[in-house]
């Protein structure tokens, strides 16, 4: 059974233009969730002193997750407990507030103070002192941001994660960026005149592996975030293509077509103990590891169209997942392990979609375009993809249930490929 | 010595016109050379067929039906003509990239198009060449020569290009 999520939604349609500080890059929400929680978020004391307003981050980060209605605080700016009085704010319908201050401390470093506070309860949800360097302001914002998302909504916040994806500027130009999740904080990990595909995060947050086409055919590297140091994967003759790290770090998994068709390999992070586990002679790709790293999920056309299966790293029986019309691609487990984001492909066009392996039920969560790539953000909550707006490739999310997307114009270019990194 | 140099220039501007491939690089820029042939005399090799502008060698790309990598029969007298040329040529070499248009993922399209030039390198070790010729490589949906969503555009990218080395 397949269910689309979105048709009900539609009738809800709103689209935001959430107020960035920052016009290089642009974000819409579009929809919302079904049980808004209302929160007020006071405006810190000492907010407009800084460079960059820290509110402005919170405010984008909650309301991007669709999960939050902000509340008006329409002239109350209190900053101080003290200074709190909770039937204000009762009046104006949140259940939760957010005060407290930031300034510039004398060592050059920023301190922010907040306390998050039940409303209907009068009690402290959270209180506590961020500090950072001056640079880093935006993740003193995502910090307070994954806070109170997760006092609030029982679940863990990724608003201090990053992303990764390539940007593509016109024929000639290609770069490998991290960024924060909500777009903002690009950083260059690579930038060359060849194609660039499919990042892949180690399990720690520190490495990335990719495909680069700079010597002339597809070749597999793994690069320190930290150190910028870079190594050969795996460099054999024909494509080298598709990195998943396994959960512990300690392998991954590689396409080769060094013994013909495009088979699965596992290997050692220095390139070593390679090993291969698949031998369909159809082409086999896309390897995604499960939590538990036991299972593997992998895209193989070997039923004559390309479909979802699933095997044992161990060696195993191998059994195909997705059936119906048309083509599926991109699986990745999501991080409970109960079921597997995917890309969908019928009647010419992409669907970001779920499936549950318990029930085998099938979830349509996009309206469909060219969208590609999913991946899980670690807390499940949300689904990071590639989608086109306006002609150009973009970054999109959507809601694990379907009822939020956001699409994120990233400053030139199109974006490709983006993945979801781990909690750091 | 000059004389040879002024050949291989000719041999390589032939070359390129021969190409049909719409954005390989070396064919951008041919105009200043051909000011320079006046005091060529008769070339110094016989006209090599690859360079012969009337040859079904002078077409280097076949093209592919979506998600499909065998080589068409329309298309398999001009791969048949490149093994046959490398076989009796041992000493040439070529490259064979495979290219997908965008319906699929990204890693679907390369492992598709490295199929492609693999059913195009079998097809050319039929023809007489040997295995040790032919390097395969795919480019998936990475390098379009055409980029709008439409199938007039995806022909031309689900393709395998031979590439003389």
């Amino acid at each position: 059974m397949v269910l689309h999520v979105l048709r009900g939604m539609v009738g809800l349609l709103l689209l935001v233009q959430a107020s960035m500080a920052s016009a290089a890059l642009s974000i819409e929400i579009i929809g919302a969730g079904e049980h808004q929680i209302p929160v007020a978020i006071v405006p810190f004391g000492g907010d407009e002193n800084l460079s960059l307003s820290i509110n402005a981050v919170i405010v984008g980060d909650l309301q991007r997750s669709g999960l939050f209605r902000l509340i008006d605080p329409l002239g109350k700016s209190p900053h101080q407990l003290a200074d709190v009085s909770y039937p204000d704010w009762q009046v104006r319908g949140a259940d939760a507030l957010l005060i407290g201050s930031v300034a510039l401390q004398p060592n050059g470093r920023i301190e922010a103070s907040f306390r998050l506070l039940d409303v209907v309860k009068q009690t402290q949800l959270v209180g506590q002192s961020v500090s950072a360097n001056s640079n880093q302001m935006r993740a003193v914002g995502h910090r307070i941001s994954d806070l109170i998302y997760e006092k609030l909504t029982g679940d863990k916040g990724v608003f201090s994660t990053r992303i990764a994806y390539v940007n593509r500027l016109g024929k000639k130009q290609y770069r490998l960026i991290v960024a924060d999740s909500d777009g903002y904080n690009e950083q260059n990990v690579l930038e060359q005149s060849e194609p660039i595909m499919s990042p892949a995060w180690s399990p720690d947050g520190s490495h990335l592996a990719y495909v680069s086409f700079e010597t002339g055919h597809a070749v597999v590297y793994v690069q320190s975030l930290y150190t910028g140091q870079r190594a050969v994967l795996a460099d054999f003759r024909g494509s080298n293509s598709a990195p998943a790290w396994s959960p512990d770090g300690k392998q991954l998994a590689v396409v080769l077509t060094r013994d013909g068709s495009s088979e699965i390999y596992l290997v050692r992070p220095d390139g070593s103990g390679l090993r291969r586990i698949t031998f369909s002679g159809a082409i086999d790709t896309e390897p995604n590891f499960s939590p538990d790293g036991q299972s593997l999920l992998f895209t193989s056309d070997r039923g004559g169209s390309a479909q979802i299966y699933t095997t044992q790293v161990a060696g195993g029986p191998e059994q195909r997942l997705t059936f119906g019309d048309g083509n599926n691609f991109s699986p990745h487990y999501s991080p409970d392990g109960k079921g597997f984001v995917y890309t969908h492909f019928v009647t010419g066009q992409f669907f970001i979609a779920t499936q549950d392996f318990q029930s085998g039920q099938v979830e349509i969560l996009t309206l469909g375009g060219w969208e590609k790539n999913p991946s899980f953000a670690p807390n499940g909550k949300l689904i990071l993809f590639a989608s086109e707006a306006r002609g150009r490739g973009i970054l999109a999310t959507v809601s694990s249930d379907g009822r939020v997307q956001q699409h994120m114009f990233t400053q030139s270019g199109d974006a490709r490929e983006p993945v979801w990194g781990p909690h750091l | 010595m000059k004389k040879l140099l002024i050949s291989i220039v000719l041999a390589n501007l032939l070359v390129a016109c021969a190409s049909q491939k719409p954005k390989e690089p070396e064919a951008v820029a041919p105009a200043p050379v051909v000011e320079t042939p006046a005091p060529a005399p008769a070339p110094m090799v016989a006209v090599d067929p690859l360079n012969d502008p009337a040859s079904i060698l002078s077409k280097r790309s076949v093209y592919f039906p979506f998600d499909v990598s065998a080589v068409q029969e329309a298309d398999k007298p001009i791969v048949e003509a490149h093994g046959k040329y490398l076989s009796e040529h041992p000493d040439r070499m070529v490259r064979v990239e495979g290219n997908a248009d965008e319906r699929g993922s990204n890693e679907y399209n390369l492992a598709l198009g490295q199929r492609r030039a693999e059913s195009v390198k079998k097809m050319l070790e039929l023809g007489g060449a040997k295995a040790s010729q032919i390097e395969t490589v795919s480019y998936g949906e990475e390098k379009p020569v055409c980029t709008e969503h439409n199938e007039a555009c995806w022909k031309q990218n689900r393709r395998s290009d031979i590439k003389y080395q």
